[in-house]
């Protein structure tokens, strides 16, 4: 039964678009139980880990997904259409204050930027990164702001508690003075995920 | 001083104050901690008269940032009571959103040095392009009347014993619309009727319609009725 069972998972993790959740498996295959199918997952994923191959067993948003490795990203990036996620720099920032803040409103958004969001924040719904939760229950009922699946689908999450907690982040920033701070702003355009850093 | 400022300035063309704020405390090389206020407020307005005399159009918050520096400057100048434990520094009202501001610029480049979807790692599909909007040829968008003819038609089954039940705290709109956008993530779209499927008392019925409305408003969803069946069908965006 396990045998199968691993093989029916490996088939609809083969097919699907979106992360697959246990929950979600045992809606399929109902007469698997929870603990048969993480362990069929688990099987896979070493499978996967021992092979060495294109592709492995990701865990985002809350599901398995089967992606390929970044190892071999050059070659697929020839293969398709040039990624559609693709965020500016200050987009991305946007992003990162939502992410972390949320549920959080525009003018606190903008508090931390220290710049207009407006425009960004359009971008952002458009693609589908943040979603709006409903409105603050203050003067002018401002929208709320938190983050979508998809961002996590995109940023490789599988929850929220997933980003580097804020002490990890406390630690960079507490470094500030040997780490030089101002980026290439070209560097965003040009694509490289890394971002170097000027000077 | 002023020479180099020119090619320098020319390299960076800052998105904020708070950009332009960094870069000339990175230039100083002084410790954002103790910020040497009147050399920074000093060169923060040159960089302002700059770019005004480049044409380059100085957004409102350009203006405020230099308002604050200088009113710390000048709070600086005020003689400081050793004895009273509420007064900060001044310079903390910049300090403080400048420290965040770096925290969530860190934060933003480890989230890029993830292994992103689309850019270092792939789906066997190809990436998350699937357009749910593309509804049938025979779906038209309908208006708000034939979503309220709708919603009245399930009054109308709803069973009529039913009473309104003064003591229920019911679910607010809002939190409607976080379970609505839930199970529209998992499903992408849904015809109205499967939306109240599990509504079964007139609040939530109502409860759900205004969220639906609501949603519509703010662009969440898109709202498409069938000409021939008049299933009405909403797509999550």
């Amino acid at each position: 039964m396990t045998t199968e069972l691993k093989h029916i998972i490996e088939a609809l993790l083969f097919v699907t678009d979106t992360p697959l959740s246990i929950g979600r498996l045992k809606q399929i295959v109902s007469s698997a139980g929870t603990r048969d199918i993480r362990l069929a997952m688990d099987n896979l994923t070493c499978e996967y880990e021992n092979r060495k191959g294109g592709f492995y067993l990701a865990q985002v948003a809350g599901g398995y997904q089967i992606r390929t490795r970044p190892e071999y990203a050059k070659w697929v990036k020839g293969l398709i259409q040039p990624n559609p996620n693709r965020l500016s720099k200050p987009a991305l920032e946007t992003l990162a204050i939502i992410a972390y803040k949320q549920p959080i409103i525009r003018s606190d958004i903008e508090h931390v930027r220290g710049v207009d969001c407006g425009g960004v924040l359009r971008m952002l719904l458009e693609k589908n990164f943040i979603r709006i939760l409903g409105r603050k229950e203050i003067p002018g009922r401002p929208l709320i702001y938190a983050t979508t699946r998809k961002f996590l689908e995109v940023f490789d999450l599988n929850d929220l508690n997933d980003l580097p907690s804020p002490k990890e982040i406390e630690q960079i920033s507490g470094s500030i003075h040997a780490k030089p701070l101002i980026q290439e702003p070209a560097d965003a355009e040009n694509g490289h995920p890394t971002g170097k850093i000027a000077e | 001083m002023p020479n180099d400022r020119y090619n320098v300035k020319l390299a960076h063309i800052f998105e904020g104050p708070m950009d332009l704020l960094i870069y000339l405390i990175k230039k100083n090389e002084v410790d954002i901690y103790d910020i040497p206020i009147a050399l920074i407020t000093d060169q923060y307005l040159d960089y302002m008269q700059w770019m005004t005399s480049m044409n380059i159009d100085l957004a409102g918050e350009f203006l405020l940032m230099a308002a604050t520096l200088a009113q710390i400057k000048s709070r600086m100048l005020l003689p400081v009571h050793e004895d009273d434990p509420d007064e900060d520094d001044p310079r903390l009202e910049v300090t403080r959103p400048l420290i965040e501001y770096l925290e969530m610029k860190s934060a933003a480049d480890r989230l890029m040095q993830r292994n992103l979807l689309g850019e270092t790692t792939f789906l066997r599909a190809g990436g998350l392009e699937t357009d749910v909007s593309s509804p049938d040829a025979d779906i038209v968008r309908i208006g708000l009347f034939e979503l309220i003819d709708a919603f009245q038609n399930v009054l109308k089954h709803m069973s009529p014993e039913h009473r309104v039940d003064l003591t229920s705290d019911g679910i607010s709109v809002k939190k409607r619309i976080a379970q609505l956008i839930d199970i529209f993530e998992e499903r992408g779209d849904l015809t109205f009727s499967q939306l109240i499927a599990d509504m079964t008392d007139k609040p939530g019925v109502i409860t759900t319609f205004l969220a639906v409305l609501e949603m519509a408003k703010v662009n969440l969803i898109q709202i498409y009725q069938h000409t021939q069946t008049g299933i009405i069908r909403i797509f999550y965006k």
